[in-house]
């Protein structure tokens, strides 16, 4: 199952078919196209410039992060819809502990990070233990983020603290005179330790050995229950992390950041090519989703005509192209 | 029969415990509200907290009783408020393009249009499920996050706002003394009713909830009677969308419907149907969606900031979600359950335990 597998499989169009990179080939390929029909119709203004690139990271890192955590929970098999409301709640809960406790962003940073992933600890706990399906409980942490944010304070709330102005505003320059975000550098950074573990150690070999089937995985003894856990709290984790990007990224907390951003994250990660059964998809392929989906908006943008929504549209065009695609796979795979 | 086997009766019923939590949810509100059960009749109409809870619940109720025949069949549609605002957004369009919005053709034309919009709806997440075989909840998905956006393509991304008397009978007004609301919510009631348990359609909804595979061997078409269910709670959905659209006499392609499909899972589960499908119960899920609604005002009339509501919702999904899992029952109560005689009252197990216990096969 590791990326390299699937090297030996060498020619044939049935082979090829059944390769599973194929589908995170296929959105690479989607990304380029789509990424050259920008550069060749926005050419005059400046699409190919490394900035423009850039911004994709920059704009579109707290849906990186969320999105890699989104991704272990759907290679075992699951779903998480908390994942909005744990960004708003983290963005709500950072703001509120430094603009109004006047403690520190270093200290809220990981009590943040800690409650999400606490949280997400909580609703694994209650899908295996009690084995309640994973939609359901993670709808019940969707409600109660999001009414969480709402106890904390139903105004917006903006950040004026220097630490977090500093941090949201330093650039991190590249070769080339583009640079980069410390938000973006940190999704980047999560991005890199997730593909480490999920290829290269134990805990991700369980995790797409329950993606797989988990009748199996618990026969052959492997910790079921432990991974599955840790599979929502690291979601819980990237979630909170992810909150802490967007807060970064727009310097306030709303009771209604990033409403409906877990449809995102699972779109990115549908169309980065993880199988939504499980036990299949790379955590490289929900870059890719995140790219395209980010291209889609900046393309509206420079399009300039074309209004907000085209990009909600877009978005679930391409989810059913990508759901199709998965089907017409594992049909192959089955005969 | 003795009154400690009526009673034993009575609670053995699966709508003893939904019924019970609505009654005390309504008592609640006496204390804060003076007379919460007095209904006045002003003008013709019928006015009163128990009156308002009807009027305001129906489009939720609609929508419930769609959801709780596509959760039957074994999936889910998340679709719905998507498809509320397509609905409210299409008829919304059509009327305000209308020289005289008063006109009753318009707005029949209007109605027609935007259900044809919803059934169109319902079909394409039936043929998702039921023809290609997609999960229920990423078929109904794709749907979610499109539909906002067709919605808000309908109305150009502005609110569209709409002066017709004709158009705000169906969501805001009067027949007979009583909100035309709650007619066709009964019509819509009665309808389902009568379809599911006074022919086969229900056993075969049942049926292919329960094992759809087996169904299909047995004989069933199960892939119709799926296809029926989603546009069925797509048809539900249209109506719901005309509703809220008319009450507030606008449509709103972000807002309108937002969260309704939570809140229509929330009363199916409430009323006691299982989400793993194979049962249902449209009875309950009415109860149900009338919990719901009265919960929204209680909070309201009692003070209790409304911020806390979502976090109160999420508590009752999961508190009832527990109770329906057999696992959290054999480790919580079951050392206890089997010292116990079967059908004694159980003091302090929480107020769903029995009545969930049935619902499972």
């Amino acid at each position: 199952m590791s990326v390299l597998d699937g090297i030996r499989t060498g020619g044939g169009r049935v082979r090829l078919l059944q390769d599973r990179r194929l589908p995170v080939l296929v959105t690479a390929g989607l990304f380029l196209v789509m990424f050259g029909f920008g550069a060749f119709r926005y050419q005059s203004y400046g699409f190919l410039d490394g900035q423009v690139f850039m911004n994709l990271f920059i704009d579109n890192g707290y849906l990186l992060a969320a999105a890699v955590g989104a991704t272990f929970v759907i290679l075992t098999g699951g779903i998480d819809l908390s994942v909005g409301s744990v960004i708003g709640f983290t963005t709500m809960l950072t703001a509120w502990l430094v603009e109004k406790q006047g403690l520190p962003f270093l200290l809220v940073a990981p009590i943040a990070l800690g409650v999400g992933a606490f949280g997400g600890y909580l609703m694994g706990y209650v899908i295996h233990h009690f084995e309640i399906e994973p939609f359901i409980v993670t709808l019940a942490g969707l409600f109660f983020f999001r009414g969480l944010c709402l106890v904390i304070s139903k105004e917006s709330i903006s950040i004026t603290d220097p630490t977090v102005n500093r941090l949201a505003q330093t650039h991190v320059p590249l070769p080339g005179g583009s640079f980069l975000s410390i938000a973006a550098v940190v999704s980047l950074a999560v991005l890199a330790l997730a593909y480490y573990v999920l290829h290269y150690t134990r805990f991700g070999r369980r995790v797409y050995a329950i993606g797989g089937n988990e009748q199996s995985a618990l026969l052959m003894g492997l910790p079921v229950a432990g991974t599955k856990i840790a599979v929502y709290t690291v979601s819980g984790f990237c979630s909170a992390l992810s909150g802490l990007l967007f807060t970064l990224y727009i310097q306030s907390g709303d009771p209604l950041h990033a409403v409906g951003l877990e449809l995102d994250a699972i779109a990115a990660v549908v169309v980065g090519g993880t199988l939504l059964t499980g036990g299949s998809g790379y955590v490289i392929g929900t870059l890719f989703g995140v790219l395209v989906l980010g291209l889609i908006k900046t393309l509206i943008q420079f399009e300039g005509t074309l209004s907000s929504w085209w990009t909600k549209i877009a978005t679930g065009v391409l989810l059913f192209a990508f759901i199709l695609i998965q089907r017409t796979m594992t049909a192959r795979r089955r005969t | 029969m003795s009154l400690t086997s009526l009673w034993r009766a009575a609670t053995q019923h699966r709508l003893f415990w939904p019924v019970t939590a609505l009654v005390a949810l309504l008592v609640i509100n006496v204390p804060f509200t003076p007379g919460f059960f007095e209904i006045h009749l002003k003008n013709g109409h019928l006015y009163g907290s128990l009156v308002s809870i009807v009027l305001f619940g129906s489009p939720l109720i609609l929508v419930a009783i769609g959801m709780t025949l596509v959760i039957a069949t074994g999936g889910i549609d998340l679709s719905v408020g998507a498809v509320v605002a397509i609905s409210g957004a299409l008829a919304c369009l059509v009327v305000s393009k209308q020289g005289n919005e008063d006109a009753v053709g318009g707005v029949l034309l209007a109605f027609a249009l935007a259900l044809a919009a919803a059934l169109v709806c319902g079909v394409w997440n039936g043929l998702l499920v039921a023809r290609l075989g997609i999960q229920p909840i990423i078929a109904t998905l794709i749907l979610m996050v499109a539909g906002r956006g067709i919605a808000q393509l309908i109305t150009s991304g502005q609110i569209i706002t709409v002066n017709s008397g004709a158009y705000s009978l169906i969501g805001g007004g009067y027949w007979l003394a009583l909100p035309f609301s709650l007619f066709v919510v009964a019509l819509v009631v009665v309808l389902s009713m009568a379809l599911t348990r006074r022919t086969a359609l229900g056993l075969l909804v049942e049926a292919v909830g329960g094992n759809a595979e087996a169904s299909r061997l047995v004989g069933i078409r199960s892939r119709r009677i799926k296809i029926m269910a989603y546009v069925f709670c797509g048809l539900c959905a249209g109506i719901a969308g005309l509703m809220i659209s008319s009450n507030v006499s606008a449509a709103d392609g972000n807002n309108a419907g937002l969260w309704i499909e939570l809140d229509a899972i929330l009363a199916v589960v409430i009323g006691g149907t299982s989400l793993t499908g194979g049962r249902f119960h449209l009875g309950g899920t009415i109860i149900g969606a009338l919990i719901i609604q009265t919960l929204t005002t209680t909070i309201y009339t009692i003070g209790v900031p409304t911020q806390t509501n979502l976090v109160f919702k999420a508590v009752v999904v999961i508190v009832v979600c527990l109770m329906q899992s057999p696992a959290f029952r054999a480790k919580v109560f079951g050392a206890r359950a089997q010292r116990r005689g079967p059908a004694r009252k159980t003091p302090g197990v929480p107020a769903d335990a029995p009545q969930q216990m049935e619902v499972s096969p």
